[in-house]
């Protein structure tokens, strides 16, 4: 074993060439996963509602736009994204943003699923006695159902962050230079110590993504105490 | 946007035939992962179950580890790095052998089985426990309990979650076209390049995998409501 190569490159894998060129790296990977997080969650909100609505074709849209992404792989949804923005657009997009994009929607469609369950989980009293107090079925909806709704759906919303942090890793290949990308290109000019460097790598995810599944579970336990149920 | 359409290119000759052979080796790699990932995924549930500690603290750090660790760079692990990890025999008839797609059943099947672990896992927690006490009760043994009550039932609740992780496991086997196997999404990127028509071949392979996943969550949905829903407590 040979691990000069990773503590040599080893601020490399973590920003990339910043700050004397664009950031990368795991910083790159972890920007890309929020970014792309945030965006997810107001379409995936929307998505979801829309999935809930009574009118037929606003629930049309949400299905078909839920099943469409969730049955198609990431990897297939990025080239969609990197070689059709082109012949839209009439100009290539950054490949940066390419992969946010797809990353957006691709996630979009998850969480609108937890959205949906989150919703559905809830007693059905919450809603008749909100309704029952003199709310509107927007207020209710505003005010009683979504706050309890959003917060049991915290710990979902972390894991598809996991999930959404592990697949930034495939933005590697339309060239965006995050985590993946820097090793092997740290692999290809070093060929000496791939086992190394995959490892590295794989630890640093792993590190970051186990932080987070621990806390999911942290406020699982802990959510789950405040929940209002049925009886 | 002036983009010449032109279907026939890929939905006859040549380029078809490639979608074809893309399509079997996709769902080749996919079979073959899916039941060595049920069988390795089955041992570190068990073994994620046993009282002897160690064990258990093993198989937990294995599911932990490959759960959290992109697919992608565990592909480029077992692509690049291997021969420093596995037996000098084993690297000699891998190489012998098609090892682009040894590489990523392996990578496949490992990363699969730790989700496949969770499941069955689940599923058997979810019999309560009672139950055995139960069937211990009647006199039976703790292997005929488990055989003939707690098994038959966890199964009809694990089968739905582990089609479900097959599903996501064909999905992911687009990845190992990083490595050069030329399953279906890298035939599409591959007649992207010869022919600059992405757009057809996109969407070729897309609906191939819809049609998949589609079909499957269609059988998982009549099983649940066939056979899930009688199990009441």
């Amino acid at each position: 074993m040979q691990w000069d190569v990773v503590w040599n490159n080893f601020d490399y894998f973590l920003w990339g060439a910043f700050p004397n060129g664009p950031i990368g790296g795991l910083a790159a990977s972890i920007i890309l996963a929020v970014l792309g997080i945030f965006g997810a969650f107001w379409i995936g909100l929307a998505a979801g509602l829309m999935r809930l609505s009574r009118n037929k074709l606003t629930k049309a849209v949400a299905v078909i736009y839920i099943e469409v992404i969730r049955g198609v792989p990431l990897l297939m949804l990025i080239f969609w994204f990197y070689f059709l923005a082109p012949v839209v657009l009439g100009e290539s997009l950054p490949e940066f943003n390419c992969a946010l994009i797809a990353f957006i929607i691709f996630t979009g469609a998850y969480i609108a699923e937890i959205v949906k369950a989150g919703v559905v989980a809830l007693p059905k009293g919450q809603m008749e006695a909100a309704r029952g107090s003199g709310l509107s079925h927007y207020q209710a909806m505003r005010y009683v159902i979504l706050p309890q709704a959003l917060r049991n759906m915290i710990p979902s919303f972390v894991n598809q962050f996991v999930s959404l942090t592990k697949d930034t890793s495939l933005a590697y290949i339309i060239g965006v230079n995050e985590l993946t990308r820097t090793a092997t290109q740290v692999n290809n000019r070093t060929l000496s110590s791939p086992t190394e460097i995959f490892i590295t790598i794989a630890v640093l995810y792993f590190i970051v993504c186990y932080a987070l599944t621990m806390t999911s579970r942290r406020m699982e336990k802990h959510l789950a105490r405040y929940q209002a149920r049925d009886r | 946007m002036n983009y010449q359409f032109n279907w026939d290119l890929v939905l006859s000759g040549k380029y078809a035939d490639w979608i074809v052979d893309g399509v079997i080796l996709t769902l080749k790699i996919s079979a073959i992962s899916i039941v060595l990932a049920l069988i390795l995924g089955t041992l570190v549930a068990v073994m994620r179950m046993s009282k002897a500690k160690p064990l258990e603290w093993l198989s937990f750090a294995y599911i932990e580890f490959f759960r959290n660790t992109p697919l992608l760079v565990q592909i480029f692990f077992w692509y690049f790095g291997s021969y420093s990890v596995l037996p000098d025999f084993v690297n000699t008839w891998l190489y012998d052998h098609d090892f682009e797609f040894a590489a990523g059943v392996i990578s496949l099947t490992v990363y699969s089985s730790a989700f496949f672990a969770e499941e069955i896992r689940a599923g058997i927690y979810s019999i309560p426990k009672n139950q055995l006490e139960a069937s211990r009760a009647t006199g039976l043994s703790f292997m005929q309990a488990y055989w003939y009550v707690i098994l038959p039932q966890a199964f009809r609740i694990i089968i739905p979650p582990l089609i479900s992780q097959s599903l996501n496991l064909i999905k992911n086997s687009s990845l190992v076209m990083t490595i050069g196997v030329m399953e279906l999404t890298y035939m599409a990127r591959q007649i992207e390049s010869y022919t600059f028509h992405g757009f057809e071949a996109f969407t070729v392979a897309t609906v191939i995998y819809l049609i998949i996943s589609l079909v499957t969550s269609f059988c998982i949905n009549m099983y649940n409501k066939h056979f899930l829903l009688q199990i009441k407590y």
